[in-house]
């Protein structure tokens, strides 16, 4: 299977430039500048190319919003803040093909009129820090950055910008707050940031996988490319599998690959010999699948038609001796931590679904803890400022809906006083620890719940 | 207080945008580098040279998980404990760095080498379980490896 993302990740010596460039890197670069900015946008869109860090939102029709603007300058914004758990597919890219992305840059750059460009890129990922300047400078000494690219005429700058630990700041306008200096919290929109981005100005943010994938569409031409994956769903996509498999690791494919070939074929299926429990088909904020559901496709629409999302194609792979009450906990007291504190719904209800899960994990759960999980998720969903809250409900909900005997159980058993429980059961103990308490088994009902 | 040299690269940071406010997570972590974590001296003397208000510095470095308002130990621990890292037996390598350490997480062991913290996900699913100790990234880990680690940080 032809290769795009992943293609000169194990080519010797590939960081460099020249290396990457006798390997094929900035090809790409000329055919682009060899059309109108319109004509490469025009290729995209018929490309089929979608978003690939969760949303999967068109990027041929994201960055014609941004060339019609008519406001300057534009910005370019990739965003490498790739802090959804379970995901590295990024970092591949970063630190082992740090051209690619480049590449697919300064097109993108050229067909939306930016000549400014941001790599935000998490703070957690020093290496490719290091790696990704090293490439920005070899690319300025090329001229492949900077004024009068290639003697094309065209403009294109790029820095790196390194985050500080925060997964709110891969949500696009957390991510320009954070860009411009300020707590990475969201932005109301509309206005979307093709219209009102960086500092106001139009600004077109990709996450490096799709970025990466403009030189295979330049180079393939729209039509090939689009023939990749299935309807709807074109193209490769990095499939980033953890957990309990025999080979973890990023495997590139067409889109619609079984979840059964991604894991028995690619990651050598279950580890130890035991049996598949439950998958987490895109990243910890989209909901679990069980073993059931080991045939479906991965694409955005056959996902999506189980319940579940695509997201960032994480795929993580639990087995029988999972317990689902924990995993779910594990995943919770993620997103307490990452609610970046802007909407009530989110901060107070991530905080109380972590308090439940801790209280259930030490044995002093009460019967009506699994309702009062459900009510909390209810009064989140729909009514959270940006995505976080969303995503945090998905795991509660999908862990309920296919092993609510499991909470039940421990609830009865008053918890199973595991060894991997014990790191959870403090419950909360961050910076925003006082806040209000979530509601208790025995003093208060689900009616004073449903304000 | 930064020495001359912090300052000049904050300086040259600021170029980079439009507006010299956007290089202040870049000054943050000038900051850091320099001393080992971002003291309010530090944040102040960024606040005039950005002409951004204290308050603002303040509050977007509190914001930031990786920015540290308190001395660390020579050598920073970031182990992972999200969930595929979990799977894979990060809550028992936990337990037994905190008992090799002897310090509870955030506090600076005896001869001031480390300190640790647990950490959300760091993108080493792959080779989970998984921690960083400053910029380098050690996976795979069992007990036993992580004593190897240890010793090859003085």
């Amino acid at each position: 299977m032809e290769q795009l993302l992943l293609k000169r990740i194990n080519v010797p010596g590939g960081l460099d430039i020249d290396i990457a460039m006798a390997h094929g890197a900035y090809g790409a670069l000329r055919i682009s500048f060899g059309m109108r900015p319109v004509d490469v946008i025009d290729e995209v869109k018929r490309s089929g190319l979608r978003g690939r860090g969760g949303a999967g939102f068109p990027t041929g029709v994201k960055w014609g919003f941004a060339a019609m603007d008519p406001k300057m300058p534009k910005y370019l914004i990739c965003n490498a803040d790739e802090g959804e758990p379970g995901t590295f597919k990024d970092r591949i890219i970063l630190e082992r093909d740090p051209h690619l992305l480049i590449e697919g840059m300064i097109i993108a750059g050229y067909a939306i009129g930016a000549e400014r460009g941001y790599i935000y890129l998490r703070g957690e990922y020093p290496a490719a820090a290091d790696i990704l300047e090293r490439a920005i400078t070899q690319a300025y000494e090329k001229g492949l950055l900077g004024n009068n690219i290639i003697g094309s005429g065209v403009t294109f700058d790029l820095s790196l910008h390194r985050g500080a630990g925060a997964y709110i700041c891969g949500e696009e306008t957390s991510l320009i707050e954070s860009l411009e200096g300020k707590r990475g919290q969201p932005r109301i929109r509309p206005p979307f940031p093709a219209n009102a981005g960086a500092w106001g100005k139009p600004t077109v943010v990709n996450n490096v996988e799709t970025l990466a994938n403009v030189p295979g569409i330049m180079a393939l031409g729209s039509e090939a490319y689009s023939k990749l994956g299935v309807e709807g769903s074109t193209g490769t996509k990095i499939f980033c599998v953890s957990g309990a498999v025999n080979r973890p690791g990023a495997y590139e494919l067409p889109l619609g690959t079984t979840l059964r070939e991604i894991i028995y074929t690619h990651a050598g299926g279950i580890r130890g010999g035991g049996k598949l429990k439950a998958v987490i088909p895109g990243g910890a904020s989209t909901p679990m699948l069980t073993a059931e559901h080991i045939d479906v496709k991965m694409d955005y629409s056959s996902l999506l038609s189980t319940g579940s999302m695509l997201g960032s194609g994480a795929v993580i792979v639990m087995d029988d001796s999972t317990c689902m009450v924990h995993a779910t906990a594990v995943i919770i007291r993620f997103f307490e931590h990452e609610s970046c504190g802007k909407c009530t719904p989110c901060r107070e209800g991530t905080g109380w679904l972590h308090q439940i899960y801790s209280r259930m994990l030490r044995g002093e759960g009460g019967e009506s803890d699994i309702d009062v999980l459900l009510g909390i998720c209810r009064k989140m969903k729909g009514k959270c400022f940006c995505p976080l809250g969303e995503g945090a409900i998905q795991p509660v909900l999908s862990s309920i809906k296919y092993f609510r005997e499991e909470y039940e159980r421990c609830i009865r058993e008053r918890g199973c006083g595991g060894e991997q429980c014990k790191g959870m059961m403090q419950g909360s103990k961050h910076h925003m620890t006082n806040k209000f308490q979530a509601p208790s088994t025995k003093s208060q009902t689900l009616r004073t719940l449903d304000f | 207080m930064l020495n001359d040299e912090a300052r000049e690269r904050i300086r040259l940071a600021a170029l980079r945008y439009p507006e010299p406010r956007a290089a202040l997570l870049p000054a943050l972590h000038i900051a850091q580098k320099e001393a080992g974590y971002v003291s309010e001296d530090a944040m102040r003397f960024i606040a005039g040279q950005l002409n951004v208000p204290e308050s603002e510095v303040f509050g977007t470095a509190t914001f930031y998980s990786l920015i540290r308002r308190s001395s660390s130990g020579r050598h920073v621990i970031s182990i992972c404990h999200n969930l595929p890292c979990t799977l894979l037996g990060a809550e028992p390598l936990i337990g037994h760095l905190k008992s090799r350490l002897g310090v509870d997480e955030g506090e600076v062991t005896p001869d001031g080498r480390f300190s640790y913290q647990r950490i959300e996900c760091i993108g080493r699913c792959d080779g989970a379980p998984a921690m960083l100790v400053d910029d380098d990234y050690h996976g795979d880990l069992t007990p036993e490896k992580i004593d190897g680690i240890l010793e090859k940080y003085a």
